[in-house]
């Protein structure tokens, strides 16, 4: 039987952009859904995310049972998790965007302001830049060293550094990708980053972790 | 390395064909957007821009769908503009696909629309667009008194200055600016390097030069001297003087980082 995957629908914005390249990379049974029960058993999960952290968090949390259903996917059942953004960001502690607030707390961290030391380094980061693997990471084989494309003003500071799956550059290093057991997530757009994205969703799709 | 710099291909919508004008006034058609969407997607285009430049009510649902059909088949940042008037209009493009939106006359007439957005939506989806053009003083022909904004396709001048009217775009809430020099849009006669610059000091977001564009010199020199973060370019490519990949290489020649 097919898979299905379960894409996490909670008013955040560019979902049909990510259930595009979802499909193009192969995936068959994309379930847009705010549905406690489809994500139970869902054999994938992907969370997007665009915006602010705040305001993701927010809506996540609106959704009675979706947050527990994704944990109980996530923790017990082992699906593999792909957040992607903000969804990535929110798989930290908390975060400080329009005050603090806090995320899944699966992955021990917090979201802080990006702050150059050099005061003409733009921000947001916007555009494509290097993913760079430092070291062995839990998304070993999911995470491929290339170019994407990130768009944001925020960036995720894990406790534990083993949690870094990759790292990019701007202005000083900034945390690319996150991973811990079955969870991955990614700060750039894989659904924005042409062929480098759709290999590494493709991989994702395939991905026993 | 760092962030990249960005070279974005503009195509210019009216009615669902794809047109390029020059000052805003000939337009030629060139062809369908979704394809020319697709193939500067697989040329490697770092971002793509669609400009509605009729921007009708009637010509929305045409750009909606225009919209829709692109992002299903192209996987790069696509911004929307023209005609982005309220939180409802940039939904609507957001929700068909869009990444970003291009936001003009409105934030000249309402700035306070870039901060309804960039609360609703978030600042990254926010491109405030300036069109801006020499003010000459009357008194003296001769003398360039500043630069200020215009809107309405480039029809209407409220006597803004640009800088100023940039650097409170910027507080609102928007995540990037795309400067149109009005002087040399269409015109390939090149940036106006000065102005953009101007923009791009005073402001902590990135800036997108357009205007103008008729060499690879062009673009690069967007870059170090008018202190861009993107170029914004339609004809040069799009009547295929040059390929994207020759611009991502002159900008690499030039020591800028680029893709390719």
């Amino acid at each position: 039987m097919a898979e299905t995957l379960a894409l996490v629908d909670y008013g955040a914005g560019n979902l049909h952009s990510v259930a595009n390249a979802l499909r193009a990379a192969g995936a068959q049974g994309v379930a847009i859904t705010a549905d406690p029960n489809v994500v139970r058993a869902a054999d994938r999960i992907v969370l997007p995310g665009v915006g602010s952290f705040r305001a993701c968090a927010e809506g996540l949390n609106a959704i009675p049972g979706l947050v527990a259903a994704m944990a109980e996917r996530v923790h017990v059942g082992g699906a593999p998790f792909l957040g992607i953004c903000v969804g990535m960001q929110l798989l930290a502690d908390r975060g400080v965007e329009h005050g603090i607030t806090d995320g899944l707390g699966w992955i021990a961290g917090e979201v802080r302001r990006i702050e150059p030391a050099d005061a003409t380094i733009k921000i947001p980061h916007m555009g494509w830049n290097d993913v760079a693997v430092p070291h062995r990471s839990d998304a070993d084989d999911l995470i491929e060293v290339g170019e994407a494309y990130f768009l944001h003003s925020y960036h995720f500071v894990p406790d534990d550094g083993a949690a870094i799956a990759a790292m990019t550059d701007h202005g000083g290093g900034l945390v690319a990708a996150v991973a811990q057991g079955n969870v991955v997530g990614v700060q750039f757009h894989p659904e924005k980053s042409q062929a480098y994205g759709l290999a590494l969703l493709e991989r994702f799709l395939e991905w026993t972790p | 390395m760092t962030v990249r710099i960005r070279v974005i291909p503009c195509l210019d919508v009216a009615n669902g064909r794809v047109v390029k004008g020059v000052n805003f006034v000939e337009l030629k058609d060139a062809g369908d957007p979704v394809e020319q969407a697709r193939a500067y997607d697989a040329a490697g285009a770092d971002e793509l821009c669609f400009l509605d430049i009729t921007a009708s009510h009637e010509a929305r649902g045409t750009l909606l769908d225009i919209v829709r059909r692109t992002a299903e088949v192209c996987f790069m940042p696509l911004t929307v503009g023209g005609g982005v008037r309220t939180v409802e209009d940039a939904r609507a493009l957001l929700l068909a696909g869009a990444d970003k939106v291009a936001v003009n006359s409105a934030a000249v007439s309402r700035p306070e629309v870039v901060a309804d957005i960039a609360q609703k939506m978030g600042s990254q989806c926010i491109v405030a667009s300036i069109d801006a053009r020499r003010r000459i003083d009357p008194a003296h022909p001769e003398r360039v008194a500043g630069w200020e904004i215009f809107t309405h396709g480039g029809r209407k001048p409220p006597g803004i200055d640009a800088v100023a009217h940039a650097v409170r775009l910027a507080e609102l809430g928007a995540g990037e600016l795309l400067v149109t020099s009005m002087d040399g849009d269409g015109t390939q006669a090149g940036y106006d390097h000065a102005r953009p610059r101007a923009i791009a000091d005073a402001v902590p977001i990135p800036v997108i030069a357009s205007g103008g564009v008729g060499t690879l010199d062009h673009l690069v020199a967007g870059v170090i001297e008018g202190h861009a973060s993107a170029v914004l370019a339609a004809s040069i490519f799009h009547f295929g003087h040059h390929t994207i990949a020759e611009a991502q290489a002159a900008l690499r020649a030039a020591g800028l980082p680029a893709r390719g």
